[in-house]
């Protein structure tokens, strides 16, 4: 069974004027069949948690450990940490001109499972999420992200989480942007991928709109880089009627969507 | 007199220059003289010797000229083969064939130099309402190593013909020419122009286009090989309607200076220019220049004209200099915008592909690759574009990311 294993992570950016400290000692553990979710305020550091765990060159990691059952994931490239079985959706993903999607998804697929996708079964494979998340086909030729609206970039993070199938999945703000149809596909996707039980999601999030759809086991508040509070699913019910201003002395309700 | 752009029809956008002195975005500006105002001759003695301070020649290095610029005489000759359908005509003629020197005058003083010092020229003619078969191929291969030569070509699309010619020039040694195309009224020609010199040749070749009524040139230059290569497009409407496609695709090493000047002078209404320039640069001492001049005179209603040039700085130590310039002389016209960029390596496209499991390696040339896709697959000729494909992966596994 997959575990994904923070301890005492501490995160900087470079900056201007020096290095700066984000992450503040993050302790987290998500396991195979469980369902995290962080909320937090904005500039809390959420995706830069996400981040650091993907292995964004940007991000500095000065102390704490993240594992991935028992293997050292910070000793790992970026594309090392993906085939180890870590996944990202992206809060922004990045639009990359002339690499068309279809060629893009079939390289993911190719590394991820260390050899070519039969092309038939691939084709099938493809058109059977497309059609689940409502994706028109005519992107498979389009770029990279490109042009795409901000709902068709959710939809295709997903589409790639349905057809890579990591251990562990973090969603950073995958709600964000999307109408109440899209929310509804796109939540459907992360429950399909979730329902083997065998792989863990944590997902990062600002509303408590999108837990209405994915059930989470797990809430965790967010704030000033660190894990705050943590319990079960009523923590994001008293997150909404009372929003995190306890916790970041700001007046915002978590409930706002 | 010209004025300078309009902010309101610019669209400038001049962004992610990296730091360091290794690339080099610079503002739109318009040239010390006007373009309009550029002299021209087919007499080399007509020019002064350039110093290397002029406007026109300031980023060029000089010392790797091989003295073509003071007057080298010439010591060798390019040989030209051609590969022709039956409905196109390739002669050799000598240097007082009337149609020759019809569609441009030198503007620069190697030009000149080259105009007053070939000693034959090749001609290649499309018949009136002609359709080639396929594609004219004129290889050009250079004089030799340490050998100078001069040359000339002329390139006639009379009317309603329509041709693909692709030049490739390879081989060794220093050379300098001048290469007319003239396209009479309803032509349609398309030109790619292969800059595949082995590492010591010095090229310095000035383009010539006459366009005529309703005529379309789609005109390319892929620039891959050479120490130091200057290509200097320019194209004139000889009537209204007409429409000019200008391409660039280069990939300089270390070492290596390739200098692309383009120049379309809007001197008719109702013409369309389109102006595309893409590099990519790796190694210590790579060095391109893309200066794209656009002159829209005041007889020029009804023009339409986009500029757009990207380089990608794949290491550290090269520099890319890229200079728009817009002039305008009419405020009559229907739009006008150009665009430069120079970057580093995009990060980001390479972590997503990389977060998505992508080794590192593919990552970074389906990136490359991406970044010329739009230019590559707009090439009319197959062959060309996969040697274009080969050259650019080849690049990418010498550099051995
Ligand atoms: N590259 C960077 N350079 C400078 N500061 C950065 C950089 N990346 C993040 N930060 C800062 O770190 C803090 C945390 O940012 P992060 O994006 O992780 O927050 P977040 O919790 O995801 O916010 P949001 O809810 O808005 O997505 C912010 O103050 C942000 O400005
Ligand atoms: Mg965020």
């Amino acid at each position: 069974m997959a575990t994904l294993e923070i301890k005492d992570l501490h995160v900087s950016v470079a900056t201007e004027d020096g290095p700066k400290e984000i992450l503040k000692g993050v302790d987290l553990t998500v396991k195979a069949g469980e369902t995290h979710a962080i909320m937090g305020p904005n500039g809390s550091g959420k995706s830069t948690l996400s981040y650091a765990v993907a292995g964004h060159p940007k991000y500095e990691v000065t102390s704490g450990a993240i594992t991935l059952d028992g293997e050292d994931v910070l000793e790992m490239s970026v594309d090392e940490r993906a085939r180890a079985g870590l996944f990202l959706a992206m809060q922004y993903p990045v639009e990359v001109p002339g690499v068309s999607m279809s060629n893009f998804l079939r390289s993911a697929a190719t590394a991820v499972r260390g050899e070519a996708p039969k092309l038939r079964t691939w084709v099938k494979e493809v058109k059977q999420q497309l059609a689940e998340l409502e994706i028109d086909p005519a992107f498979a030729e389009r770029s990279v992200n490109e042009g795409f609206s901000g709902g068709e970039k959710k939809r295709h993070e997903i589409l790639q989480l349905a057809l890579l199938q990591p251990k562990i999945a973090i969603l950073d703000e995958t709600d964000s942007g999307l109408d109440v149809d899209a929310l509804r596909v796109v939540s459907e996707g992360v429950n399909r991928y979730k329902a083997s039980g065998e792989t863990g999601v944590l997902l990062i999030t600002h509303y408590t709109r999108i837990l209405r759809h994915i059930k989470p086991d797990f809430v965790h508040v967010f704030a000033g880089g660190r894990v705050v509070e943590s319990g079960g699913p009523e923590l994001a019910d008293q997150l909404e009627a009372e929003g995190y201003v306890k916790y970041a002395g700001k007046q915002e309700a978590a409930g706002i969507a | 007199m010209s004025t300078a752009l309009p902010a309101a029809l610019a669209n400038t956008e001049n962004k992610g220059h990296s730091h360091g002195g290794s690339s080099d975005g610079r503002k739109t500006t318009v040239p010390e003289a006007s373009r309009a105002e550029w002299f021209t001759s087919y007499d080399v003695d007509a020019f002064e010797v350039p110093t290397g301070r002029e406007e026109m020649w300031r980023f060029t290095p000089m010392k790797r000229l091989a003295n073509l610029h003071t007057g080298a005489t010439s010591t060798g000759a390019a040989t030209v083969s051609a590969d022709a359908p039956a409905e196109v005509a390739v002669e050799t003629v000598g240097r007082d064939d009337e149609r020759l020197g019809k569609a441009g005058v030198p503007a620069d003083r190697i030009a000149a130099q080259a105009y007053s010092s070939f000693a034959e020229a090749t001609v290649v003619t499309v018949a009136k309402e002609a359709r080639a078969s396929a594609p004219v191929t004129l290889t050009v291969e250079g004089p030799g190593a340490g050998k100078v030569a001069y040359g000339h070509l002329a390139v006639r699309a009379e009317q309603f013909a329509e041709a693909t010619v692709v030049i490739d020039h390879r081989g060794s040694g220093t050379y300098a020419d001048n290469v007319e195309f003239t396209l009479a009224d309803g032509a349609k020609l398309t030109v790619v122009s292969i800059h595949d010199w082995a590492d010591d040749a010095v090229h310095v070749s000035s383009h010539h286009a006459s366009i005529g009524r309703d005529a379309v040139l789609k005109h390319t230059t892929v620039t891959l090989g050479g120490d130091l290569v200057r290509v200097s497009p320019t194209a004139r409407f000889a009537d209204k309607g007409a429409e000019v496609d200008m391409s660039g695709v280069y990939f300089a090493d270390a070492g290596q200076h390739f200098e692309l000047r383009t120049f379309v002078d809007h001197n008719q209404a109702n013409c369309t220019s389109n102006v595309v320039y893409k590099g990519a640069l790796q190694g210590e001492g790579a060095h391109t220049v893309w200066i794209g001049d656009v002159l829209i005179r005041a007889a020029a209603e009804g023009t339409q004209t986009y500029e757009l040039n990207r380089n990608l700085l794949l290491t550290d130590g090269c520099r890319a200099d890229s200079v728009p310039n817009l002039e305008i002389e009419t405020g009559e016209i229907v739009s006008a915008g150009h665009a430069s960029a120079t970057g580093r390596f995009d990060d980001e496209q390479l972590f997503y592909l990389q977060a998505r499991g992508i080794p590192e390696d593919q990552a970074r040339r389906l990136v490359v690759r991406g970044f010329f896709h739009e230019l590559i697959h707009k090439i009319a000729v197959p062959e060309v574009r996969e040697r274009l494909e080969a050259a650019i992966e080849a690049e990418l596994e010498a550099v051995g990311t």
